[in-house]
């Protein structure tokens, strides 16, 4: 085994390219090969010390979140918080404060587990994913990026060095909600993220709905638009609901049964479009939602 | 591959020649010596392991050695000041919130952090300080109102 820490983005590209594995904070890799899953590269290029991959600001396309950004800062950062709620939402359940802070926003997308919690929130948002290789740089959706538990399109030799979001109009709202049996170091059994923005009547203007844990993926689901534009927030929920329900392809394993979790993902697609609603309103509903109105919680 | 570097470890430089993936516990508690630092579960869920990296938690069994150089950590060796125990410790043992002692020094470094970056912890706060190590032994309740007391003496 091999371990190199870059100094900078060009040293880490460089390795990439030469066949290392980018570790940051390690907390899926390292676990992962303590725990027997498999063996740890070869060669590996420590990237945490990349300070420009830890910024949260103005980028080409939109507000660029870097890869090293950890779940500790998405959580607290006022802009996260207050344009991309859901996303905040959801690094404040990642495992506990050690995985938070130390754990970062790039490792979770590009580990590319369904049950990862930034996932739904960055879907709902319309985030694009940053890829650089010695050889250039591409911006991928994420319906595109992952493409099974585990596994993305990205090359061999692209890092990930963040994600771009746009910022919703007015009366937007977003969040992002998941059934758990234990408040920390829990992964979830489903979760579902909502982004809804409302008309001048209250009415749903647009909304976008993804989830969790039910698919091979992070799953975006589909005609959330049309079946719930011009609807009531309680009764656009309920739509979301049933939308959810009938997309998602869940498994049973040791954590709950493909049935309950086919039920209950459509309990959380409702959940997370009232809250994303009532954030929409302007109703200060403090990050994470899981813990602020009880919603998630077994 | 070996490969020898510094590892700063409660403001000391330690020399530890040691193979790249190797943990930083097995290196604290093997090559430094130092073994107030536990190995629970070597899977990142119990926390008996924590320690502070650059005054931030991290699970010790789950982080590379090597990856740790140049940057400052805290075991629970560290937090004495000379010869008294530091307030965390000593209220835990006041309160009775040790037991067996093994998740002891995990408990405290999380709470150490915790009391660095928060001056006045609910105990909603303190719940989640503490969310990533287990005990199996106090029932939590002596454990949090230790912290608690702790803050409060702390101000």
């Amino acid at each position: 085994m091999s371990f190199l820490i870059a100094e900078s983005l060009d040293d880490a590209l460089a390795a990439i390219a030469a066949g290392a594995r980018p570790i940051a904070g390690g907390t899926d890799l390292v676990v992962g090969a303590r725990h027997g899953k498999e063996a740890l590269p070869d060669e590996l290029v420590a990237i945490d010390r990349i300070d420009q991959l830890a910024e949260i600001g103005p980028g080409p396309g939109g507000i660029r979140i870097g890869a090293l950004v950890t779940h500790a800062t998405l959580m607290t950062d006022p802009l996260v918080v207050a344009e991309f709620t859901a996303l905040a939402d959801a690094a404040a359940l990642v495992g506990s404060p050690s995985t938070r802070h130390v754990g970062t926003l790039g490792g979770n997308v590009m580990n590319a587990s369904p049950a990862m919690d930034t996932g739904a929130p960055l879907m709902v948002l319309g985030a694009v994913a940053d890829l650089q290789s010695v050889g250039g740089s591409r911006s991928v959706p994420l319906d595109e990026l992952w493409t099974g538990p585990g596994t993305t399109s990205a090359q061999a030799d692209e890092l990930l060095i963040g994600v771009t979001l746009s910022s919703a109009p007015q009366r937007s709202g977003s969040a992002y909600v998941r059934l758990e049996y234990r408040r920390a170091m829990e992964i979830a059994v489903v979760g579902a993220a909502a982004a809804v923005t409302l008309g001048d009547d209250g009415t749903i203007a647009a909304a976008e709905v993804a989830l969790s844990a039910v698919a091979p993926t992070v799953l975006l689901v589909e005609g959330v638009g049309d079946a719930l534009v011009g609807r009531d927030p309680e009764s656009a929920a309920s739509a979301a609901a049933g939308l959810a329900g009938e997309q998602a392809s869940p498994i049973s394993d040791l954590r709950a049964s493909d049935s309950y979790r086919r039920h209950c993902v459509g309990v959380m697609a409702k959940r997370a479009v009232v809250a994303a609603a009532r954030r929409a309103a302007g109703e200060d509903i403090a990050v994470p939602v899981n813990r602020s109105i009880g919603i998630g919680a077994a | 591959m070996s490969e020898s570097f510094d590892l700063e470890v409660n403001g000391v430089a330690y020399p530890v020649s040691v193979d790249q993936s190797r943990n930083l516990l097995s290196v604290i508690r093997e090559e430094i010596g130092l073994t107030g630092t536990k190995e629970g579960c070597d899977d990142c869920e119990c926390g008996a392991c924590m320690v502070l990296l650059d005054g931030q938690p991290v699970n010790s069994c789950s982080y590379l050695a090597v990856q740790a150089q140049g940057r400052s950590i805290t075991t629970v060796e560290g937090v004495m000041q000379g010869d008294e125990m530091h307030v965390l410790q000593r209220k835990l043992l006041e309160e009775g919130g040790v037991q067996c002692g093994f998740c002891t020094p995990g408990m405290i470094m999380s709470a150490h952090a915790l009391l660095d970056r928060t001056a006045n912890p609910t105990p909603e706060d303190v719940r989640i300080g503490l969310s990533g190590n287990l005990c199996r032994c106090t029932g939590y309740a002596k454990i949090l109102a230790a912290v608690e007391h702790a803050a409060a003496e702390l101000g």
